[in-house]
């Protein structure tokens, strides 16, 4: 291996540790405030990506429906939910929610297709119809049995992925797509040709965690979320619901899982359930960092960016087993770490 | 006026009945004591109040029945728990407890301001400690913490599950000063304590609950007078454990 090598495997290792990162982040989110383990998380980076590469060949993308189709289902069990309660307040409200937006939102989708050029404008409608999925599935599949065991939800959410998986299958098909390539600019520095995907990648990745963090520490909502992972009994007893703070951390993960799964779509081609491979990287991230620390699993992500990348080089047949073998030191490490640190604990 | 009146009132955990049958009334503006010893179902009371914990019977509050709502939606009406446990947020800085304390609240104009600079007026020893992680707090500044971020959801109905429990006596001193103070400004309060001299003495009306039954209530002056309720819970063998 050379210098040039080296520097190419690391951009490489980067980018890819910028992208699990992400997930790592999403993942971390769900975990500590729903006690979820969000299996289902590489599903919005499939759904997203082949949404963005079917907007730009001029067709509407089928996880449309989804979002269509998952809307009228919620909008019927809140309309079910407010008969029994005797109370019709919410109704307009969640009408309005899961109706009306899912059908502005293919109506933009169908104006986007006819203008296969316009990258902005893809881009946001893939964010509005992955976004959304993210409070759906939650209400959905999760808000009945919150107060389920860990075990439970984490059933719960394996399932939710078969399912969403399979339409993906339905509405995609089985071949994979590529998106156009972001406007291209490549720098040269020294040995190194710095691609501008990379860049872009890298500076979202950025950007979209700097985002996070201010939202976490700076805003009401944020601090709530934080509130609801930190101690959920207090985080009720000051009127933080349980089902506000879901449906919030879920949106939140949607946007993620959509921002990366644009990311990646120029620069591998994507399968219906490509996004779940990636998601497994981020979730050895995640782990890294005990599912409970923001930092640790963004570096650990990093550092499963930087193991895949060179493992790809000296043992490339093995790269996903090298990568997936390390959550095992990983485990015994934070199952050691962990039982300290729960004897410790008692608030 | 009756700020909330529980009839019929029972709290399981699965088949376990702890609480049975319990009749209790608040007037506004009143302070009301619950006392009895360890076990008695003290806090499967005032959970299932607030809603965390089942129960089944009738909860009218301010005229409507809250038995259906979400805990939520209760604090959203004024009602308000400061548990046992406290319930902080550890990981949080002490000014971010308090603010969430008024999350329940719409958040307009400065009022939040306004109630932040009176708990701190309140508990000067928080305003020195605001940037401080929660959890490092000693026990009499955590109940002081506890205390203020209940303060800030502007409660109508405050709960209070063992506000002395584990403080100096100089701390308790203050915290029921505060709690009697608390009444002045036409808060309701509904106190549990195992440290029924210092409840009776502010309270207003008292119940004493034992194995999860009522067994005796009255004016808290009569309670405090009874033979019984002397022996058990004010005499020396009292004072003494
Ligand atoms: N979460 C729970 N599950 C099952 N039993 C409980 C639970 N909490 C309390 N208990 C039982 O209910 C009874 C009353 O407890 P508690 O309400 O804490 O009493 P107090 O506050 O008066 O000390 C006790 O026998 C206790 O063991
Ligand atoms: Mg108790």
């Amino acid at each position: 291996m050379n210098l040039a090598i080296a520097l190419w495997l690391s951009q490489d290792a980067v980018t890819n540790g910028a992208i699990y990162a992400l997930i790592a982040l999403a993942l971390v989110v769900v975990f500590t405030v729903t006690r979820v383990i969000f299996v289902p998380q590489g599903e919005f980076i499939s759904y997203a990506a082949l949404s963005l590469a079917t907007l730009q060949s001029g067709k509407v993308p089928g996880t449309i429906y989804v979002l269509i189709g998952g809307g009228i289902i919620v909008a019927v069990l809140d309309g079910l939910a407010a008969l029994r309660r005797r109370s019709l307040k919410s109704l307009p409200e969640s009408t309005l929610l899961n109706i009306a937006l899912p059908l502005a939102i293919a109506a933009a989708a169908r104006w986007s297709a006819s203008r296969p050029d316009d990258l902005l404008l893809q881009v946001v409608v893939t964010i509005a119809i992955v976004m959304p999925l993210g409070p759906m599935l939650y209400r959905l599949a999760f808000q009945p049995l919150a107060n389920a065991s860990v075990l439970v939800l984490l059933v719960i959410a394996v399932a939710a992925h078969y399912v969403l998986t399979g339409l993906g299958l339905v509405f995609f098909g089985g071949e994979g797509l590529r998106a156009r390539m972001f406007p291209a600019l490549q720098f040269q520095v020294g040995v190194l040709t710095i691609s501008g995907q990379s860049i872009g990648v890298i500076v979202t990745a950025l950007v979209l965690i700097v985002l996070l963090a201010l939202v976490f520490g700076r805003t009401t909502y944020g601090k709530a979320l934080r509130a609801t992972a930190i101690n959920r009994v207090g985080a009720r007893l000051v009127g933080i619901s349980s089902e506000f703070s879901g449906r919030l951390s879920f949106a939140l993960a949607a946007l993620i899982g959509a921002v990366s799964g644009i990311l990646v779509a120029p620069i591998t081609t994507i399968y219906y359930d490509t996004g779940f491979m990636i998601s497994l990287k981020g979730f050895v991230g995640a782990i890294i960092g005990g599912m409970t620390s923001y930092p640790l699993a963004a570096l650990g992500s990093l550092a499963v960016g930087f193991l895949e990348s060179y493992s790809s080089f000296w043992a490339s047949a093995f790269k996903e087993s090298i990568v997936f073998t390390l959550i095992i030191p990983v485990l015994l490490w934070r199952s050691l770490a962990t039982r300290r640190s729960e004897e410790e604990d008692d608030s | 006026m009756n700020m909330l009146e529980a009839r019929g009132f029972g709290v399981s955990y699965g088949k376990v009945s702890v609480v049975r049958d319990a009749h209790l009334q608040i007037s506004a503006g009143q302070i009301v004591a619950v006392i009895g010893p360890n076990g008695a179902g003290k806090t499967s009371l005032l959970s299932a109040l607030i809603g965390l914990a089942s129960a089944h019977g009738s909860i009218v509050y301010e005229g409507g029945n809250v038995a259906d709502l979400s805990v939520e939606a209760r604090v959203r009406r004024g009602m308000c728990l400061v548990p046992e446990r406290r319930e902080l947020f550890g990981d949080m800085p002490v000014e971010d407890n308090l603010r969430l304390g008024a999350f329940s609240r719409p958040r307009r104009g400065g009022e939040a301001a306004e109630d932040l600079a009176a708990v701190y007026a309140r508990f000067p020893q928080l305003r020195e400690r605001r940037a401080q992680l929660a959890r490092t707090l000693s026990g009499g500044e955590r109940q002081m913490l506890a205390l203020g971020r209940a303060l800030m959801a502007r409660p109508k109905l405050l709960m209070l599950d063992e506000p002395s429990l584990g403080l100096a006596p100089r701390i308790v001193r203050d915290i029921f000063h505060v709690i009697a103070d608390l009444r002045r400004t036409g808060v309701s309060i509904l106190l549990v304590e195992q440290n029924a001299r210092a409840a009776l003495q502010i309270a207003d009306y008292g119940y004493v609950l034992e194995m999860g039954e009522i067994v005796l209530e009255g004016p808290a002056a009569e309670v405090a007078a009874n033979p019984r309720v002397i022996n058990t819970y004010l005499g020396l063998a009292a004072r003494a454990q």
